[in-house]
């Protein structure tokens, strides 16, 4: 998850990390994570990282930041599948939620 | 690769293949195109799906009609690989040939495996392999904090990759394969970004890795 700024306002929040802010915190899906440092000048993505447990890597060099997944647990925070879309090889995004209603498997390959 | 199998168990069974390619849609393309998938075939540069515990390929993770994963990341081959089979030839140089070798050595068990997915496909939940949410996060690999923090210098070097930056890229590969050393596809994806000079970049190969940490272990054995 690339940041350009080390504030964000809540619109890019959710854009990009998925995490929405709303009155009981940083929320995705149906789990909120207390939160109460967002201030009228954005939010900032440190205060981010140490609520979701999540590591923030600033490249100052080329003015990036990226938020890394939530540490400390196990890979899969539950058994759900996360929502996550990614692109075909045409670029149209694609919903692994839309699988929903039939079995499937995920296949990671590689051409390396 | 899957394609035989997606039209035995489709409608039942929907395959999605994703390539873990930080280079884009460019590398993966010829093979994609070739294998002429009727299924959806996708494209992960910043290795989204490492945060679900993949760190190798091929890997397969299995869904329910719920959207309830029942078998996290493990090994997944269609069939035995040709490689399991490849003879030396006999103008091989002795780093192919060990190559040729090392490479007979991996272990692979797409017998097994494919008969667990027909099971499921058939048996749906009372299948034996079809795992409960418990079993699904016992098996769930560890995410310490250094390994999230590589995720977050890999995704940063394939940014920064894609951007042009390619010496900027290279720490921040560096750097998430030094934080997830059990990652192979950190490792393999920057290697091959490298091209040939990869050994020089990164100070090792993929032959010298397998050989310190054991050709057995590259495929841990499958726990069906």
């Amino acid at each position: 998850m690339i940041f350009r700024y080390a504030r964000v306002s809540a619109a890019e929040l959710d854009g990009i990390a998925g995490w929405a802010l709303k009155p009981e915190g940083l929320c995705r899906g149906e789990r909120c994570v207390p939160f109460a440092t967002a201030s009228h000048e954005g939010i900032d993505l440190a205060d981010v990282a140490r609520a979701l447990g999540m590591p923030l890597v600033e490249e100052p060099r080329a003015g990036l930041w990226a938020l890394g997944p939530e540490a400390g647990s196990k890979a899969l925070q539950t058994a759900a599948l996360p929502d996550i879309t990614l692109p075909d090889l045409a670029g149209r995004p694609f919903r692994l939620a839309s699988l929903r209603g039939r079995k499937a498997l995920i296949v990671a390959w590689a051409s390396w | 690769m899957w394609q035989e199998l997606r039209t035995e168990l489709y409608p039942r069974l929907e395959i999605v293949t994703v390539a873990l390619e930080a280079r884009g849609s460019s590398a993966a393309r010829p093979w994609v195109e070739k294998a002429e998938p009727a299924h959806p075939s996708l494209i992960d540069e910043a290795h989204v799906l490492a945060t679900l515990g993949v760190i190798n390929v091929p890997t397969g993770i299995w869904v329910d009609e719920d959207g309830t994963i029942v078998r996290p990341p493990e090994t997944a081959y269609p069939r035995r690989p040709a490689f399991k089979d490849r003879p030396v030839p006999a103008n091989a140089t002795p780093l192919q040939r060990e190559a040729i070798e090392l490479t007979r050595r991996l272990n692979v068990e797409a017998d097994r495996y494919v008969a667990a997915l027909r099971d499921w496909v058939e048996r749906g939940a009372a299948s034996r392999y079809a795992l409960s949410p418990d079993e699904v996060m016992r098996r769930s690999r560890p995410r310490p904090l250094a390994e999230a923090t590589a995720a977050a210098h890999f995704a940063l070097a394939q940014h920064l990759h894609a951007a042009g930056d390619s010496a900027l890229a290279t720490e921040h590969f560096k750097e998430a394969q030094r934080l997830h050393p059990s990652s192979w596809t950190y490792r393999r994806d920057a290697w091959a970004i490298a091209g040939p000079d990869h050994p020089a970049i990164y100070g090792t190969t993929w032959l010298d890795d397998v050989k310190r940490e054991g050709a057995e272990n590259y495929y841990p054995r499958l726990e069906l």
